[in-house]
């Protein structure tokens, strides 16, 4: 495309300057029918959710059919397990396979795994529960939080390994220099001065990766399976915040739909506030001398 | 000259620590990509009864019948490629349009405000787009927006027949909403990575605003088609917002007013209580599809977004 | 501004330990046979032969692009970590072949000081003086505490921050930055430092007070220093390599260098002819 292609037609000077007008006019449009859905979607959970979120909510377990009030206590404790657990394997497999592309990025297979932990980061998280369902369900012969952990600790890899990646490689290189110019090894140069200066920011990744993790819904389905009852032991069924506003928000009752709202209020102030967390801590990362 | 005329070469010795480090970090690395291959390879296992039972047809059968074992995916096919394409179509130009605004139009002080709202719009969990869906946006379709398609519309055979409110546009509208951050910020990427002179050039002839933006628009355009390539291989793996608004019926029609079925929408729907492992193995092989198709998609839209951004 | 006192009395006795061990008496601190740095297939310096004596300070000049730092940091083997770089030749640190150590060991001998100051932004002052020693496992408080203000007052910078040692490293000005990161490179005890263009970024009376140390430094260290600006050259060192394109042009007395040099680009070059 050349410059003077656009421009074939140049004493047309009106009608391009309406065209012009339109167009950036259509492109404001684009951006508030964009927002409104959030804005919507935000105030509507807010004013649905915020009357039926009382300490019940936090503290009590589901009442069973017809009853009113009860809580998502073991819910929001069920999905603190599963996040944990999948803590356990999303932060060490993230952190150091981001350090392995970042600090050895000459190599073939670092490429190999760029690409990879992109394409990972696009793989339905459905297909992540059939996987976790057919590695530790079948072989346990029953629903586990430990199924549904692991699924989530799957989810969580990609954004840590990207957002480590992204952070060490703004580590400046002068600062890995000045370390190994005082005769510390490598490893100990990656560690304690390469990663604790990017610490924040992998931190908030984790962050990021753990409000993501709480969300979803679709890979618990047939691992954790649900619960509606008080229930701690990893090798058991457990209830999840998400997989019970899914099976309240089916139901028929509107006392469930006010707890579904509710819950489902709780799980977009914890991404609101991890990602205003993200956005603070990135922006004023590595500005000044360095 | 050649290096190797050069005499020995200086080559330190690496420390055991350095090397265990590297290897380690390696090992993880690797674990990240023996997952993905992992994932393959047993949903391909796990899929052989429905494989080996079905074959080929399985892909071209309408057939869901879970009393008498006979499974297809047709159907669950139609439903996720239109939805997501419909998503598509209706996401670009909205999306186009946000990065333009984003980059071009708002003054500095509001684009961190409004991008960073436009990533939360990313980062809410499918579960709350399906339930707003649910109970607010699919009475919104019926009462206003499929009346209107329908006595403005109602010509084309998308727009005709029954009205429920859930059904394929509505997951195709829900679906646009959630892929437009995605490609609303590739688009984004991609923009910033055209170089200014040209910009400056083509307002130094004279050029009106937007028409310098459609030239750099056109120059990115392959990035575009990767974030779009994206959005869609977003869209097509999204199970719960759909699940809950495409009104899980196992039928092709020509209205997209219709309830219809999704591939990970069954897999979600049947796969706790699938009781037959011929089912289950079904499932597993839609799954198997799902995550073939994801896969290429997303492989394609890395290429591409790659290839735009690393020229700059 | 220096506690000179101290300096003279020093604490530098391993620098020193040649009264010590006479067998292990050696001249020359460095010295180079045909060293040849290439990035992909470029030579970047190209059989560079020189031998440098024990406690002197020598000069390394030459236009941008030259080599300079491609040379200096050949001898801290600090082109491992660029996988495109590849180093041919001998290299001996005090006699003794550098293939004979890992490059851990070479660079608590050979210590280096980078062009812009680089102090470590998560570490306090006090961190920063001590990161050498702590990060290879070296923890007791009383002696880090005791090393950290002897180094600081050997850097010049004790007076200055010693109010203020647990604040960030950053907080100091740019100069004091530098002489932070002397402070820091001399805490490990190295034998040889080698300097890069140490105060190119800093302002003139900053650049006084490093070249007024390294005046002083000449008694415990080898100091190489690189740098552009040809009165630097001419104050601090005893002994100036001019190189070119990549090439040892000429390498002699500070004092002949700028005076009668032997070669017709030197002359052409400290006279300002081009560069
Ligand atoms: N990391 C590198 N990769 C490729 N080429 C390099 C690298 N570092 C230096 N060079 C090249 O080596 C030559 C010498 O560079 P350098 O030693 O930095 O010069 P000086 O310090 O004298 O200004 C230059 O041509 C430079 O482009
Ligand atoms: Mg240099």
């Amino acid at each position: 495309m050349t410059t003077s292609s656009i421009l074939k037609n140049p004493s047309n000077l009106r009608r391009r300057k309406i065209t012009n007008s339109v167009m950036l006019m259509l492109c404001i449009l684009a951006a508030i029918i964009t927002i409104l859905p959030l804005l919507y979607i935000f105030f509507y959970t807010t004013q649905s959710g915020v009357s039926s979120l009382n300490i019940d909510f936090f503290t009590q377990l589901p009442k069973p059919v017809g009853e009113e009030g009860g809580g998502m206590a073991n819910a929001i404790a069920g999905s603190a397990i599963l996040i944990g657990i999948g803590a356990m394997i999303g932060i060490p497999v993230g952190i150091l396979s981001g350090i392995y592309i970042s600090e050895y990025s000459k190599s073939f297979i670092s490429t190999i795994v760029k690409f990879i932990t992109d394409v990972l980061s696009g793989v339905p998280s459905i297909i992540v529960g059939i996987f976790a369902y057919g590695i530790i369900v079948i072989p346990m012969q029953r629903f586990s939080a430990l199924a549904g952990g692991f699924a989530l600790g799957i989810l969580m890899i990609p954004t840590i390994t990207k957002i480590t990646e992204e952070m060490l490689k703004l580590v400046p290189q002068s600062l890995r220099e000045a370390s190994l110019a005082l005769g510390v090894s490598r490893w100990k140069t990656t560690l304690k001065i390469v990663l604790k200066t990017a610490s924040s920011g992998i931190v908030t990744g984790v962050l990021l990766a753990i409000a993501r993790a709480a969300g979803e819904t679709a890979p618990l389905l047939f691992t954790s399976f649900g619960n509606s009852f008080w229930q701690t032991s990893i090798d058991e069924p457990m209830a999840a915040l998400p997989l019970q506003i899914f099976a309240y928000a089916i139901s028929p009752y509107d006392d469930w739909h006010r707890q579904a709202w509710a819950g489902a209020f709780v799980l977009i102030f914890l991404v609101f506030v991890v990602n205003l967390i993200v956005r603070i801590v990135t922006r004023n990362k590595f500005s000044g001398n360095l | 000259m050649d290096a190797l005329d050069s005499g020995k070469e200086i080559k330190s010795k690496k420390k055991a620590g350095d090397i265990i480090f590297e290897n380690i970090t390696l090992l993880f690395a690797l674990i990240l990509v023996g997952l993905v291959v992992f994932i393959a390879i047993e949903m391909f296992l796990d899929s052989s009864q429905s494989r080996s039972k079905f074959g080929f047809g399985f892909i071209f059968s309408q057939n869901w019948d879970p009393v008498k074992e006979e499974f297809g995916a047709l159907t669950f096919i139609y439903g996720t490629i239109v939805s997501s394409l419909l998503a598509l179509l209706i996401s670009l130009p909205v999306s186009i349009g946000v990065a333009v605004f984003l980059s071009e139009i708002i003054h500095k002080s509001l684009r961190t405000s409004i991008s960073f709202l436009i990533e939360i719009l990313a980062a809410i969990p499918s579960i709350i787009y399906g339930f707003w869906g649910i109970f607010v946006f699919a009475p919104f379709m019926r009462s206003t927006v499929q009346p209107f398609l329908n006595t403005y519309f109602g010509f084309l055979p998308f727009f005709k027949g029954q009205i429920y409110g859930t059904g394929l546009l509505t997951a195709s509208v829900i679906l646009a909403i959630m892929i437009t951050p995605i490609i609303s910020s590739i688009t984004r990427d991609v923009l910033k990575a055209i170089p200014v002179s040209q910009r400056e050039a083509a307002y130094a002839l004279g050029a009106t605003k937007w028409e310098a933006i459609k030239m750099a628009l056109l120059n990115a355009r392959s990035g575009i088609l990767g974030g779009s390539v994206l959005g869609l291989g977003r869209a097509i793996g999204e199970t719960m917002a759909v699940t809950m608004v495409i009104g899980n019926k196992a039928q092709i029609k020509e209205s997209l007013f219709e309830p219809a079925y999704s591939m990970a929408s069954v897999i979600a729907n049947e796969f706790a209580e699938a009781s037959g492992s011929i089912h289950i193995s079904s499932l597993i092989e839609i799954g198997l599809i799902l995550f073939g198709v994801t896969f290429i998609i997303n492989s394609l839209a890395r290429v591409l977004i790659y290839s735009v951004t690393r020229k700059a | 501004m220096m506690d000179i006192e101290i300096l003279k009395e020093g604490v530098f006795d391993e620098a020193d330990d040649s009264e010590k061990n006479p067998e292990k008496e050696y001249k020359n601190a460095v010295s180079t046979k045909d060293l040849s740095v290439y990035f992909n297939k470029r030579a970047a310096i190209d059989k560079i032969s020189l031998k440098i004596k024990k406690n002197t300070v020598t000069a390394i000049i030459g236009p941008s692009g030259c080599g300079k730092s491609t040379f200096l940091r050949s001898l801290n083997l600090m082109h491992d970590l660029v996988p495109k770089a590849r180093v041919f030749g001998e290299i001996f640190i005090h006699n003794e072949d550098i293939n004979n150590f890992n490059a851990v060991d070479i660079r608590k001998k050979v210590g280096m000081v980078f062009q812009k100051p680089n102090p470590f932004p998560t570490m306090s002052i006090y961190d920063n003086v001590v990161a050498g020693l702590k990060l290879n496992g070296y923890h007791k408080k009383s002696e880090l505490d005791e090393i950290a203000e002897k180094n600081l007052k050997y850097s010049g910078l004790w007076e200055e921050v010693k109010d203020r040692l647990k604040t960030p490293a950053v907080s100091l000005s740019g100069g004091q930055q530098q002489r932070l990161c002397i402070a820091r490179t001399i805490a490990v005890k190295p034998e040889i430092i080698l300097m890069d263009e140490p105060s190119s970024a800093l302002d003139p009376i900053s650049t006084s007070k490093i070249e007024e140390l390294i005046y002083h430094f000449r008694e415990y260290y080898t100091i190489i220093i690189v740098t552009h600006n040809m009165q630097q050259a001419a104050r601090v060192s005893d002994q100036t390599a001019f190189l070119y394109l990549g090439k040892l042009i000429e390498f002699s007395k500070t004092r002949r260098m700028f005076t009668n040099p032997k070669e017709k680009l030197t002359e052409e070059y400290v006279t300002g002819k081009f560069g």
